[in-house]
């Protein structure tokens, strides 16, 4: 252990997470094989309904009625199969998908350039400017719910995709031009100023320079926006419900409805209705761990 | 990201470029078209400031989404207030975020601490108890409304661990169902504070830690005068957000219970809902709304300027 203290304290370079990581691994002493050993009980414990799920979907009725927690005897997919067609999972699915995609892209595209419009705009009104989109950070989404519906119905727009794209797009405003804004003015100004110089107008320097510059905040935004925006359910409940333009959430919703009892019927459901989002989950995660941990802080 | 990182604590106060308007060295101001701006002011303002105003606006008359409404001043509230359900709404409401706030993360740090150590199974564990934040909250709230049947998987694994003599109706008990809903969404969600706090503890220079046993430190020494402090930050960012998420807690209730048993589970967010959309009355809910985003207001206020003072820099 004393080698390990003297090189560490002699290893300057790095920053204090990266030394931690070289560390750790070297650290590994006595009270640690305790601890892993602890964390595996637990880890069970709580991974015990994900299993519950996943089992279920693939159980008969009988076998649910048998023993909840036992694993199933086969792989039995007709739950899937009915699952699919009855609740029209796939057009639920796609639509989610169009919903969120176009939210997305939308709010990145405004929020950054909002955010560029306040981080490189006055100093007095930056901060002013700023304020006003962190109210939005504030006020629960409750509050607007109601004159936000009946606008929407009014404008003829419930059960259209575009009521909820609206929707996200206003919500998204008040955090993603928070990080942008914040990571923006951190950054020199230098490269725009080179690009103006060039006679570059200024959708060119904001397309070209800023934008690209901002990538990883982007990466950040995108990845918690996404999540969100999947996973809502309250207002496409209210404007998209019944209708064939419901997103994934309410579709499951509106089938535990239909088949209260069937268990095995609403687990694949569900598993269908996770599974894109788990998917890309365990493909990214490093990056969306790290997104959440420190877009947050930044 | 690392710059992502240390980005915050330069952004606010030590920036070289904050709002200078990008003057360069040349002393030339680079000022960003402020019609830039416009876009995202137009879907805020539609989506976000004109509804929140209307609203606060409507909760003072009895507005029933039609024609007229008559202005009513805080009749609306004063109904709010001599109703047993809205004061009990209010009452879990309150419960559930402090009991949540507090257990969540103080379970988050534990797990955070757990996995800041040199076991191997570090990243598999991290990446399992962040997983349940990706499912929607509806899909948690069904998974666990089954997991609570009675004699379902929880009774089914309490019988097997031959704890069968705490099996009971979980949900449909009034004075365990509120319980049980916090603990599901404290499943939910454990895995974002866990990781709001590892990022914390990544920040803490090793070098602080050596210099502490060296000193003669413990290991609960060293927590309490190193890492609790330095956490600060950390743990601001986390209550917050697990405050403000928790107040305005609606589909894992919606979905589970319902508000019930009784008005048990009842909270502000559901009886807006119910009031607002079922029945129609448009005014008395955006009042219930209004009475919420006080409460959100206040509670986030009074708690970021408790747990700022505990921020301290490395």
């Amino acid at each position: 252990m004393s080698a390990t203290l003297t090189r560490s304290a002699v290893e300057a370079g790095g920053s204090a997470a990266a030394q931690n990581r070289r560390r750790r691994r070297r650290g590994y002493g006595y009270g640690t094989p305790l601890l892993e050993f602890v964390m595996v009980p637990i880890t069970v414990a709580y991974l015990f309904p994900l299993y519950i799920m996943v089992s279920m979907s693939f159980k008969t009725t009988q076998e649910i009625a048998a023993s909840k927690v036992a694993p199933p005897d086969g792989l039995f997919t007709g739950n899937y199969a009915t699952a699919w067609s009855e609740a029209d999972l796939g057009r639920a699915m796609l639509n989610s998908v169009i919903i969120t995609v176009a939210s997305i892209t939308l709010a990145v595209l405004v929020g950054s350039m909002a955010g560029y419009a306040i981080a490189r705009g006055a100093r007095r009104t930056s901060t002013p400017k700023l304020m006003l989109f962190l109210l939005g950070l504030m006020i629960p989404g409750q509050l607007g719910m109601v004159p936000l519906y009946t606008l929407m119905r009014d404008l003829g727009l419930l059960q259209t995709h575009a009521s909820l794209i609206i929707f996200y797009i206003g919500s998204l405003m008040p955090l993603t031009v928070f990080l942008y804004t914040g990571f923006l003015k951190t950054q020199s100004p230098t490269y725009e100023e080179a690009a103006k110089i060039d006679g570059a107008g200024w959708w060119q320097t904001y397309a070209r320079v800023v934008f690209p510059l901002l990538r990883p905040v982007t990466g950040t935004v995108i990845i918690i926006n996404t999540i969100n925006t999947w996973n809502d359910f309250l207002t496409p409940l209210l404007y998209l419900a019944g209708t064939p333009n419901r997103t994934l959430p309410v579709a499951v919703f509106s089938f535990q409805g239909e088949f209260a009892s069937e268990w095995g019927l609403i687990f694949a459901g569900m598993v269908i209705a996770a599974f894109p989002v788990l998917v890309v989950y365990f493909f990214l995660q490093r990056h969306i761990i790290r997104g959440f941990g420190s877009g947050l802080k930044g | 990201m690392t710059m992502a990182v240390t980005g915050r604590g330069t952004a606010n106060k030590r920036s070289p470029f904050r709002g200078s308007g990008g003057r360069s060295r040349e002393g030339r101001l680079h000022r960003a078209p402020q019609w830039f701006l416009i876009p995202a002011l137009v879907f805020y303002g539609v989506v976000v400031l004109y509804p929140s105003i209307a609203g606060a606006f409507y909760s003072f008359t009895d507005w029933r989404g039609g024609a007229g409404a008559s202005w009513t001043g805080l009749e609306n509230f004063h109904k709010l207030l001599g109703n047993e359900a809205a004061v009990a709404a209010l009452r879990n409401t309150l419960v559930i975020a402090v009991t949540l706030t507090i257990v969540q993360t103080f379970l988050g740090l534990l797990l955070a601490l757990a996995l800041n150590t040199a076991i191997r199974s570090r990243n598999l564990l991290r990446t399992l108890f962040f997983a349940p934040m990706m499912l929607p909250p509806v899909i948690t709230g069904l998974l666990w409304q089954y997991i609570y049947v009675p004699g379902g998987p929880l009774d089914s694994a309490l019988n097997t661990l031959g704890l069968g003599g705490l099996t009971q109706s979980w949900l449909g008990n009034s004075s365990i169902a509120l319980w049980a809903i916090i603990g599901s969404v404290i499943w939910h969600h454990v895995g974002m504070s866990m990781v709001i706090y590892l990022a914390g503890l990544q920040r803490i220079p090793e070098e602080l830690y050596e210099a502490a046993s060296l000193d003669g430190a413990g290991a609960i020494r060293r927590f309490w005068s190193v890492t609790r402090p330095l956490l600060g930050q950390a743990t601001t960012i986390a209550t917050a957000l697990t405050m403000t998420a928790s107040l305005k807690l609606f589909d894992q209730v919606f979905v589970m219970t319902g508000g019930g048993p009784g008005v048990s589970t009842q909270t502000l967010s559901l009886i807006m809902y119910k009031e607002a959309f079922v029945y129609g009355n448009y005014g008395y809910g955006s009042a219930i709304a209004l009475v919420l985003t006080m409460i959100v207001a206040f509670i986030v206020f009074l708690q970021m300027s408790v747990t700022r003072r505990g921020e301290v820099e490395a």
